[in-house]
Formats: C-alpha cells, sequence, structure tokens
C-alpha cells in the first residue's frame, strides 16, 4: 500500500532527543572536572540531581499529568546537571532533591512541559534553594587535586565572595591581589565555587562541542560575556578598584556556565538573532549591576531569570528582517 | 514621627482626591452611549458565538437585532436559540414575533466508513481535512468523500460531532446539534447539510455526493450513489444530477422515506426513524 | 572564474543524493498507450479539438489553450485516440484526459527531427507566435504558460533574462543532464528569448556541484554575446526564483510583487531548451527529460519521456518497484508531491519521479516545539515559521495575517530542519489558504 503525505518528504537528521543529548556530552567535561577538584561528593549531588530529575519527571508524568513517558527526550537529564552544577558539593542530599522538585515540577511541568517553560528549571532550582538555604549554598568547599574522599573538606570562599566583602580600603591595595587565586586556577577550575562552574576551560569545551555540532549560536554567550568584560573593564580603568577587575568577573562565579547553558536554552531565550543580542546584553548588564550593586557576590542566575520573564516581548519586537522588505 | 504620618496622610489624601477629580473628568469625556437593550437581548442569546446567524458573535447580534427596524428584524435568526430566544428578544424590542421556523440538524452525506469503503492507502501527514484534501482523494480512492480526520469536530462550538472508532466516520448527536452550519462551512468536500429535523425526527437523504460514474464510484465504496435513477420512481421531486441523486427536504420522509431508501441498491438512501434514533443516543450516554 | 553567489537569508544543506548526475538521457521508448491531461499547465483548461477515432501524429494539436493564461496540448505519439473520458489523475482525482493508443511512431511534417544545430535566430513576432504554438509551459514545477511569463506588462521592462539551471532539490538531475548535453541549444534558446524581450543580457546560473555542466557552459558560451555563466552556491532553495534573483542581480523582489516588477525574468533551463527547439525546429513540447531515481530504485537514470507517458512504465524501466517503496513521489523530496495512482501519467510539469524507502519518507511523530528557533534560521523568506503553526493550531486566523504568511514560497526548509517534527509547511499552507479565501 503507498503512503502519501505532504512535502517536504525528507527531514533532517536532527531531532530533539539528539539535540538533547549533545548538550548532555557537552556538559561532561566541566562534571569531570569537578570530580577532579570536589572529589566523590560533587559526584553524588550530580547523580542524586539527575536521578531526582528524571524520577520526578516520569512520576509526574505517569500519576500525575497521565501523559506519556516524557523522559526519553533527555530534557530532565539537562535540567539535572545543570542544577547540579550550580550547587555547591557539600550540599546536603535532600536539599538537592527539594531543587529538583522545584526544577521539574514547578518551574517545568506546571507550565505544560519542555517548549513551554517560561524560567530555566535549573536555575529556578537553584534560586530557590539559594533563597531558602543561604548558609549552605555559600559554604564552599575548597578543591583538592584528586582528593576524591574529600569528606570533611575545610571551606573557603569563592574569588567573587572575596571581592565582595573587601573592604573600601583595601581594594586599591595592591596586596590584596595575593587574596584571590592565578588566572590560570580560576581557568582550569582550581577555585572554590559551585560544582560545575569553576572551570571556564572544561565549559569552553563543551561551547566548542555545541558549535561544531551547531546546537546553539555563539551569539548569546559571547555578547553576555563580552558586555560583562566591558562594562567591568571600563570601570575597572577608572576606578583601579580590584572589584571590578575584568577577568576575574568572567573567569569566575556562573558567568561561564551561565552564558553558555543557561542563557542559550532554546526554550527560555528569543528566538530571532536580534532579539538573542539584545537578550544577551541585558543579562551582562543586569548580571554586572547585581555583582557590584546587590548584597550578593553573583548574579547570574537572577539576571537570566529576570530576562526570561521579558522573552515574550522581545520575540515581539525582534523579529527577523522579511525578504522583499526594506526596513 | 507623627508629622511623618500626617504629611503622609496629605500626600496621599492628595493623590487620591486628583485621581478621582482625573478619572471623573476622563470617564466623562469617553463615555459610550450603549442602547440598553442591547445587553438586554445578549442575556437572552446562547452565547455560543459561533457565527450561525452571519454575526461575529452574539454580542454582534444583539447589537443588529437592536438597531434594527421590524422588517430588518424579521430577517434575523438565531438558529442556536431557536424560536424561543427570537421570541424573547421580539418582546424586548417590542416588534411582532417570526414565524416559526422548521429545525434542522445537520446531516453528514457520505457513508463511506472503513467497512464500506476500505482503505487503498495510507495518511501519513497532519490531522487535517484540508491539508488530505489538498493532496489526494480520500484514503479509499473517493474524490469527493469523508476523508476521516475530523475537522468538523474540532470546529463543532457545540461538541455534537464525535468520530466514530469503528467506522472512523464523524457522527452527528442530533440531541446536541444546533444547526449552527460551521460544520458545513468547515468540511473541505461539503458533506454536511442542514436539514430538517422532520416530524417526530423522522428523515431521508442520500448519503453520498459522488458525481462519479455508478461503476467508478461502486469500485470504491459499496455504499455510493450510482444514479440508477430508482428513485426517481418513487418521487418526482427526486433528482438525479451528474451521477448523484438528491431527495429535496420537501418530500415528505415519513411517507416515502422507509420505500425510498429500501429501492436504493447500493444502500446509499438513509431513512432515519426518529424515534429509534434517540433512544439509541441515549443509550451511548 | 567568478565569485560564487547565493542568497543571504535562510536555506539548508540537505543530503544531495545525486545518484544520477553522470548517467546519460536515455529514450524512454514508446508505452502501449499514452494519456494525456488537457490541463498540464495554471490556468484554464486547454479545449478539446479532436475526437474519438481520429489518427493523430506526433505533434498534432490535441488541445487548443482557452484564454489567456492556458496552453496548446500536442500528441506526443502517433495512432489513434481511443477516448476522452477522464482517468484517475496522480492524486485520485478525475481529469480531463485524452487516451492514445501507440501505433508506429511518425512526426508531423513540419518537425525538423535532424541533430543538426540552428544558429539564425528568426524574428520576434515568429518567436512569439512559435512559442504559443507550442504549448511551452514553465518546467520547473510551476507550469506558468511561457508566452503569458515573456510577455512584458506594458508599464515594465525586461532588464535580465536569468536561465535558472540550478537543481537544488535533491535526487533530481534532469536539468542537469540537459545543460551538459544539450549546452548550445540552452545557450541559444536564452538568446532567442532575448531577442523576443529585446534584452541584451542573459544569465545561466548553474549550483557548484555540477563543475561539467558549469565547464561547458563556461567553453560555449563565450561565443555568444551576451551569454553569461554563473555559478551559485549548492544550498537549498537556490532554485527558487526570488533567491535566485537576489543571488544573481542582489535585488529583492518586494513582498507581493512578481519579477518583472524589479526587471527580471527566470526561465527553467528545460523551459529554454524547449523554446529552442520550438522556435529553430518548430517541435511543440511533447517530450521532456525525468530523473528517475529513489533510495529504493534498482536502476537510476535520466530518461526523454514523451509526455503523457504512464508513471508505471517508467518505474518498469528503471526497475520497477519493490515492496520496500513506500512513496512515490513526482518531483523531489523537497517540494514535491506523493502519488497513489502509478498508472498516472506524466506532465509537462514532471521534473522526477523518485521511489522512496519508508525509512527515508518516514514523518516521525509530531512533538513539543523547544523554541529552537531554526525554523526561523533557515527560511529563506524571513518568516516566523513556529509563529505561524502555533497560531494555525489555535484557529487564531486573524494573527496569523501579521505574520505575512502569504509570503511564503513553500519550500518546505522550516518543516526540513525541525527537530520536534513540526509538519510547519503543512500549518503554513493551512494558514494560506485560509487567508486567500477571507482575502
Amino acid at each position: 500500500m503507498l503512503k502519501i503525505s505532504t512535502a517536504p518528504h525528507i527531514h533532517s537528521p536532527q531531532t530533539v532527543s539528539g539535540i538533547m543529548k549533545d548538550v548532555v556530552i557537552a556538559l561532561i567535561p566541566a562534571g569531570l572536572v569537578a570530580v577532579l577538584f570536589f572529589g566523590l561528593p560533587a559526584l553524588i549531588i550530580i547523580a542524586t540531581s539527575v536521578a531526582g530529575c528524571v524520577l520526578l519527571e516520569y512520576l509526574a508524568g505517569r500519576f500525575w499529568l497521565k501523559t506519556e513517558n516524557t523522559t526519553r527526550d533527555y530534557s530532565a537529564v539537562i535540567t539535572g546537571l545543570l542544577l547540579a552544577y550550580n550547587l555547591p558539593s557539600s550540599l546536603p542530599l535532600p536539599m538537592v532533591l527539594a531543587g529538583c522538585f522545584m526544577s521539574i515540577v514547578v518551574a517545568k511541568l506546571c507550565y505544560g512541559g519542555l517548549g513551554k517553560n517560561i524560567f530555566n528549571p535549573a536555575l529556578v532550582g537553584r534560586v530557590f534553594l539559594f533563597i531558602s538555604f543561604p548558609v549552605e549554598m555559600t559554604r564552599w568547599p575548597v578543591p583538592q587535586f584528586m582528593n576524591f574522599l574529600n569528606i570533611d573538606a575545610q571551606t573557603g570562599a569563592t574569588p567573587l565572595g572575596i571581592l565582595k566583602h573587601l573592604d573600601a580600603a583595601e581594594t586599591t591595595l595592591i596586596q590584596s591581589n595575593s587574596l584571590l587565586p592565578e588566572y590560570w586556577k580560576m581557568f582550569v577550575g582550581y577555585t572554590g565555587g559551585c560544582i560545575g562552574e569553576v572551570s571556564s576551560l572544561a565549559l569552553l569545551l563543551g561551547f566548542g562541542y555545541l558549535l561544531w555540532k551547531k546546537i546553539i549560536s555563539w551569539h548569546i554567550p559571547f555578547y553576555y560575556i563580552g558586555t560583562v568584560f566591558i562594562i567591568s573593564g571600563i570601570t575597572w580603568l577608572f576606578t583601579h578598584d580590584i572589584r571590578f577587575e575584568p577577568l576575574t568577573h568572567i573567569l569566575s562565579g556562573g558567568l561561564m556556565l551561565g552564558a553558555i547553558f543557561m542563557a542559550t536554552d532554546y526554550t527560555t531565550s528569543p528566538m530571532s538573532l536580534n532579539g538573542k543580542i539584545f537578550f544577551a546584553i541585558c543579562c551582562g548588564i543586569l548580571t554586572v549591576v547585581i555583582r557590584f550593586f546587590s548584597g550578593y557576590p553573583e548574579g547570574v542566575s537572577f539576571a537570566i531569570l529576570i530576562m526570561n520573564a521579558f522573552v515574550p516581548l522581545i520575540d515581539r519586537y525582534f523579529t527577523p528582517r522579511r525578504f522583499g522588505v526594506k526596513k | 514621627m507623627s508629622d511623618t504620618i500626617i504629611t503622609n496622610i496629605y500626600v496621599l489624601d492628595a493623590i487620591a482626591v486628583s485621581a478621582a477629580i482625573i478619572l471623573y473628568f476622563v470617564s466623562k469625556k469617553f463615555k459610550t452611549r450603549e442602547n440598553h437593550k442591547i445587553s438586554e437581548i445578549d442575556e437572552c442569546l446562547p452565547q455560543a458565538n459561533c457565527g450561525a446567524c452571519g454575526k461575529a458573535g452574539c454580542r454582534d447580534f444583539a447589537t443588529a437585532c437592536a438597531n434594527s427596524n421590524e422588517e430588518e428584524f424579521s430577517k434575523l435568526y438565531c438558529t442556536v436559540g431557536g424560536k424561543d430566544v427570537m421570541d424573547k428578544i421580539a418582546d424586548i424590542l417590542g416588534y411582532s414575533k417570526q414565524e416559526t421556523k422548521e429545525e434542522t440538524v445537520a446531516v453528514l452525506r457520505c457513508n463511506g466508513s472503513c467497512q464500506n469503503a476500505p482503505a487503498k492507502k495510507i495518511y501519513d501527514g497532519i490531522s487535517s481535512c484540508r491539508i488530505a484534501v489538498g493532496i489526494s482523494s480520500s484514503p479509499n480512492g473517493c474524490p469527493e468523500g469523508c476523508v476521516h480526520l475530523g475537522d468538523c469536530v474540532k470546529a463543532c462550538p457545540f461538541g455534537a460531532i464525535h468520530m466514530d472508532k469503528a467506522s472512523q466516520m464523524p457522527i452527528v448527536d442530533e440531541n446536541k446539534c444546533t444547526s449552527c452550519g460551521k460544520c458545513v462551512k468547515t468540511c473541505p468536500r461539503g458533506l454536511f447539510e442542514l436539514r430538517p429535523r422532520g416530524k417526530n425526527g423522522k428523515r431521508v437523504y442520500v448519503a453520498c455526493r459522488n458525481t462519479q460514474k455508478g461503476n467508478i464510484a461502486r469500485k470504491n465504496c459499496k455504499v455510493a450513489c450510482i444514479g440508477c435513477q430508482k428513485c426517481t420512481s418513487i418521487n418526482s421531486l427526486v433528482k438525479v444530477k451528474n451521477n448523484l441523486s438528491y431527495i429535496p427536504t420537501t418530500v415528505s420522509a415519513e411517507k416515502y422515506g422507509a420505500e425510498l431508501a429500501k429501492t436504493c441498491p447500493t444502500g446509499a438512501i438513509i431513512y432515519i426513524n426518529g424515534t429509534e434514533k434517540t433512544e439509541k443516543a441515549h443509550e451511548k450516554n | 572564474m567568478k565569485k560564487i553567489k547565493t542568497f543571504p537569508l535562510g536555506g539548508i544543506h540537505p543530503n544531495k543524493y545525486k545518484l544520477t548526475a553522470d548517467s546519460p538521457i536515455i529514450d524512454a521508448g514508446l508505452p502501449e498507450y499514452v494519456y494525456i491531461p488537457i490541463k498540464q499547465h495554471i490556468g484554464a483548461p486547454a479545449k478539446i479539438t479532436v475526437q474519438k477515432g481520429d489518427k493523430v501524429k506526433v505533434g498534432t494539436l490535441l488541445a487548443d489553450s482557452d484564454g489567456i493564461i492556458s496552453a496548446d496540448i500536442h500528441s506526443s505519439v502517433s495512432g489513434e485516440v481511443t477516448s476522452l473520458e477522464p482517468i484517475e489523475g496522480e492524486f485520485g482525482y478525475y481529469e480531463d484526459c485524452i487516451t492514445i493508443k501507440v501505433e508506429g511512431d511518425e512526426f508531423e511534417k513540419e518537425i525538423d527531427t535532424s541533430p543538426e544545430l540552428i544558429t539564425e535566430i528568426p524574428e520576434a513576432d515568429i518567436i512569439a507566435q512559435r512559442i504559443r504554438e507550442s504549448g511551452i509551459v514553465g518546467m520547473g514545477g510551476a507550469g506558468f504558460p511561457t508566452p503569458v511569463k515573456t510577455t512584458v506588462p506594458p508599464n515594465r521592462k525586461a532588464r535580465i533574462l536569468i536561465v535558472n539551471g540550478i537543481e537544488c532539490e535533491p535526487f533530481l538531475t534532469a536539468d542537469g543532464r540537459l545543460m551538459i548535453e544539450k549546452a548550445e541549444e540552452i545557450i541559444i534558446g536564452a538568446k532567442i528569448l532575448n531577442k523576443l524581450l529585446n534584452i541584451q543580457n542573459a544569465i545561466i546560473a548553474i549550483d557548484e556541484n555540477k563543475p561539467e555542466a558549469i565547464e561547458i557552459m563556461q567553453r560555449l558560451s563565450k561565443r555568444y554575446v551576451g551569454v553569461n555563466v554563473q555559478v551559485c552556491a549548492t544550498k537549498y532553495p537556490q532554485g527558487g526564483e526570488k533567491q535566485l534573483i537576489k543571488a544573481i542581480t542582489g535585488k529583492e523582489v518586494p513582498s507581493g510583487k512578481l519579477p518583472i516588477d524589479i526587471g527580471c525574468i527566470v526561465q527553467n533551463v528545460a523551459t529554454v531548451f524547449a523554446v529552442y527547439e520550438a522556435v529553430q525546429k518548430k517541435k511543440p513540447l511533447f517530450e521532456r527529460i525525468i530523473t528517475i531515481s529513489g533510495d529504493e530504485c534498482k536502476h537510476p537514470a535520466n530518461y526523454r519521456v514523451r509526455i503523457g507517458t504512464p508513471a508505471n512504465y517508467l518505474i518498469e524501466k528503471a526497475g520497477g518497484a519493490s515492496e520496500e517503496v513506500a512513496q512515490i513521489i513526482y518531483g523531489g523530496p523537497m517540494m514535491g508531491s506523493s502519488i497513489i495512482n502509478t498508472q498516472a501519467p506524466v506532465t509537462k510539469l514532471t521534473g522526477g519521479i523518485l521511489l522512496l524507502s519508508d525509512s527515508l519518507s518516514h514523518k516521525k511523530e509530531e512533538q513539543n516545539c523547544i523554541r529552537c528557533s531554526k525554523c526561523a534560521e533557515v527560511c529563506p523568506m524571513g518568516l516566523q515559521p513556529y509563529l505561524i503553526g502555533k497560531l494555525v493550531k489555535e484557529d487564531m486566523f486573524e494573527e496569523v495575517k501579521d505574520c505575512h504568511a502569504l509570503d511564503c514560497i513553500e519550500c518546505g526548509c522550516c518543516a526540513y530542519t525541525c527537530p520536534a517534527n513540526i509538519p510547519l509547511l503543512d500549518y503554513c499552507k493551512l494558514a494560506k489558504s485560509e487567508l486567500k479565501r477571507n482575502r
């Protein structure tokens, strides 16, 4: 029996689950680095978070929404990974699970599942934990290379945390430079911080993979990081205040992770290219504003979440240029 | 401390008063005069916003009624609400009541179910009759029959049409059908027709729109009209045109229905004996 | 070598599957019966001028054009007209058709069958008359009658003729082979159209993946003044009229306007070749080159086929359709349409017959839109297919108007690329039909 269908009769090999798998692959290097520096606790948190997210999505789909099994598209795995990468490795596991619940059930499934959520699920989970458990969420274990059973590790501060708590008098002193880890340490990830955000190197590797596979375009990460670099750079040039030192700002904290993996999340970023650029620049400005002026040392998650809310508006005003129409 | 409180009270009061003044003038300036009868009529209407009356919705129909004179009013009719609603509106407007119109119901003029007309090909595309019709004939090969994708089900504002799983045909629930005519407009092959419900729900119609020659039509569908003219001998009002018989609504179903259905060699003529059908519908519910 | 040109917005790079790029054109021979539909073009169907039982020769007029937008239909075989009854067309709808039983292969007297090249070009009015009498239509697939297209409206002026030798659809190679084997004829055809349109400039656009055709065309075009070859990038839909004009001239056809409004006329190479044959050889359009291919085709090849040959005759020639064939497609896999009746004839517009397996042509289940924006990135018209799809799904046709769905050229890039398998093109088509209905 012949089949009849509408054109086009061929289809590109790219599928949703394929894209999601590629993102998971791109996230692996950052996870490996985290295990290298933070040991087994990091691995346990990653595993718990991924398992929690997948399980919650499965259970909610089965017993609450009565939909087909939606876990096969790997999107829950990504949410789990991203959530874990945004947590310190010393966080108690029940809190991780609470974050999973917030991410998957509240931020994703309540909105209608994959493709319909307004806010990035992993970031909602992280911000929820950050506000609910501020103490646990800001206790950063000191990285120890290859010390896998890193159980009762010392805690220290993140580079951004150090900057935040400098006294105004200290900031202009050259010596305070020694408070910060060297740049190469920040680049490979040998500093305190969340599991997945410490190593810019690993994140850039993942970025390269995503670009090669044409999963995302370079625009959002480039403009996001670029905006932060330029604003902090200009401020630093005029004030010589170490708190605004641009390289520290882009190498530490969640900027790389946020710019590469969370601001580029398909569902919660604008559709048109101009919209994406606008979105990224706004994220950058908000990040800098939060880092410089708020009580929090870190502003990436808030910046992205705030901009997520504006995506429908951005989509309305930034439409692609149509063929045959002069602007 | 008390100073602060008092200042606050003053400031807030001042804002409240100025806002009130602005609001007063704005509302006065932009006040729209609306015929109070519109809302009154609107309340009587079924609020299905189906557009069967030819207006954009119930509110629009109410406006049209309110602005009409007696002659214009006689042309307006809400098929969904029927006589009762139109009488109420006539009372509101003080016009004479409209004449009783015969109640109609949507009937599907195709019986090419998957039993009567087995599929010869697989349609692999989106569930839209319009798209399917655009790229080929029905799965059974009939160029004028139902394609079983249910645009009518989606279009019906009253949920009166459902897809029968066994036959893959849309079925009109005559208890729910308000004869708004949405399905008539939606079906890309124009298979629906609004026909009078008939006395005691008895009606007779040709369930086929195929204009092909008998042998070709029969090849695809067991119950196709083959244009054999037998039905014309029962009642001279029945006409066969383009190999397709059509029974006008003026033919009494009560008198000729059973006979017409019996005469048809292919079973394309369907006679519905009202009482039976309603009982069945109740059983299903 | 000149710069390779392309269009800036969108586009995709599907797998090429050019299985028959190197196989020479073979004559498909004569079937037992041919079925010639009287409507093989856009516009009014032609009026039948023969009767049942008439003896016809190759090139005999069977049906006369009816009105301005219509085209003559000629017999493609010699034999007897056996029926004028409608027959089942490729989509299962019945079409008026002339059935001819093939007897021998006798041509009308005035047709010049010699392979000789005639370079002398007649006067413009003779050209126009011969094109009209030969029933030539746009053979790229649109089927717009060529006499209408080559008549410039009084307030417009044609400046450039673009010969579209771009075959961006996967599988199809008919035009590519034609350019290799009939290069000089095509160049003369372009000169003929130039004379008719009273313009000096013709550009033959060829895509990058046809080096042999580019080489031959570039070599031969040097001998003719005013005919140039332009290489375009291999990108789908480079062969789309608007995209091609943008690539060649840098100008964009304004939304809702025609190419002639910016002084461009685009003709497919097959059409230009038909023009050459009609004007120089007095040969009406009764045969064309068709690629028979597909991943389930045993012997893919390029055939010279008489119009009206049933598809299954050609499929048999190419090795037959096995059980594995899930879909048979007229045209290319991106814009072609799947057929259900293999008895149906090929027409002037059929550029290819593809036998596709289920694994290649299977439509996967529609998933939620993940807002990846790939459809908007690949849309060559700069539309937002995801938005059109979403609005159509919700029956919000008022809002679709603002999405300019009528600009859609139905290239299928959006549906091809969508990772969630959303049939975006179908939604766009629905939107277009709804908008046209409400206009």
